[in-house]
């Protein structure tokens, strides 16, 4: 392994590691019935759901280069899926893949 | 020391038909094979996946690999980005702690903290005793990092297999997946506002500030959510 590299992963371990480690240290404090823990709640679903769309309407790496058209598309038919399935996760996810590849290899 | 039927209920989540292991899966083969793009060896990237355990941070370690940023600038942009964890976490402790339980579980434990392991056991916590859920969420943590191992190394396997249509397709797969978990969950007003407000705000705060639109674009979804549901409840 090179130092660099070895370098690199620690240091982006580490990053992620303080993140959870500060919310033990917090959790020690707050009770799961206070209104603490309520905000804290609505806090992780609202940034969860600020980074899945962020990397969908401004995605890194492969996803790139595909039209915002076409990833809304997909996950407009991902959401039809779903309910359609009775809330299954795995269709929507599997086909999504699918339907995206096929797509981008004949219009992209 | 670890309730082994707790910790096998939890590792058995990955079995069932709408576990995240697909999901997940082909998230980490993506991340095996553009790691082995980037030079990595396969050591290195199973090192990767082992002790970092987190799909955005990784893409952004990266994406700063690329450009050739310097170790304090990759880890201020791992740590915004990864900075959700903190509500994460502190929204899901509170559920496992239990004063029987020794507290390196739960310092240890909170490495699995992750969006598929974290919802799983948000959406599964009331069904096992407050004392043993700890154990069962060590065994949710433990199989879907072995997930994550094991599509990193088939990822870097295959990474020469792969054309850019499949990589595609396999990118798309992740925010798919959570944002169907996400609709979901979906069950009080507060959680529906959370996640509607903070799907809008997120990208909006991007135009002003993309590094921080995370963050931002949450905290402010999140505490009006709380503040209309506090209200709503009175």
């Amino acid at each position: 392994m090179t130092s660099n590299i070895v370098l690199v992963i620690l240091v982006t371990s580490f990053a992620t590691y303080l993140s959870r480690f500060l919310g033990v240290v917090s959790s020690e404090k707050i009770k799961e019935t206070s209104k603490w823990f309520r905000w804290f709640n609505c806090l992780a679903y609202s940034t969860l759901a600020a980074l899945i769309t962020r990397t969908i309407i401004f995605p890194v790496g492969a996803l790139d280069e595909v039209s915002y058209l076409l990833r809304f598309l997909i996950v407009l038919i991902s959401l039809l899926i779903f309910y359609f399935s009775k809330k299954n996760l795995v269709y929507p996810t599997v086909l999504s893949a699918i339907i995206l590849g096929l797509f981008n290899s004949y219009y992209g | 020391m670890i309730n082994s039927k707790y910790f096998f209920q939890g590792f058995s989540c990955i079995k069932k038909m709408d576990s995240p292991a697909i999901a997940l899966g082909c998230c980490f083969i993506a991340i095996g094979a553009l790691l082995k793009n980037l030079g990595f060896s396969i050591q290195e990237s199973i090192f990767s996946t082992l002790l970092t355990y987190a799909l955005p941070g990784s893409l952004v370690m990266a994406e700063s690999l690329l450009v050739g940023a310097s170790l304090v600038n990759i880890f201020l942009a791992v740590w915004l980005v990864n900075a959700r964890l903190y509500p994460m976490t502190v929204s899901l402790m509170p559920l496992l702690m239990h004063e029987s339980q020794p507290r390196w579980k739960y310092y240890l434990s909170c490495h699995f903290i992750a969006v598929s392991a974290w919802l799983i056991m948000k959406s599964n916590h009331e069904k096992i005793e407050k004392e043993n859920r700890i154990d069962f969420w060590i065994g949710i943590g433990t199989a879907t990092w072995s997930v994550a191992i094991i599509g990193t190394i088939i990822g870097f396997i295959a990474s020469d297999y792969l054309n850019k249509d499949m990589m595609i397709g396999l990118a798309i797969v992740n925010p798919v997946y959570f944002m169907c978990m996400m609709v979901g969950a979906m069950k009080t007003i507060q959680v529906t506002l959370s996640v509607i407000l903070g799907a809008i705000l997120g990208p909006l705060f991007f135009f002003i500030t993309p590094e921080w639109s995370i963050l931002f674009g949450g905290f402010t979804a999140g505490t009006i959510a709380f503040f209309v549901g506090e209200l709503n409840d009175k």
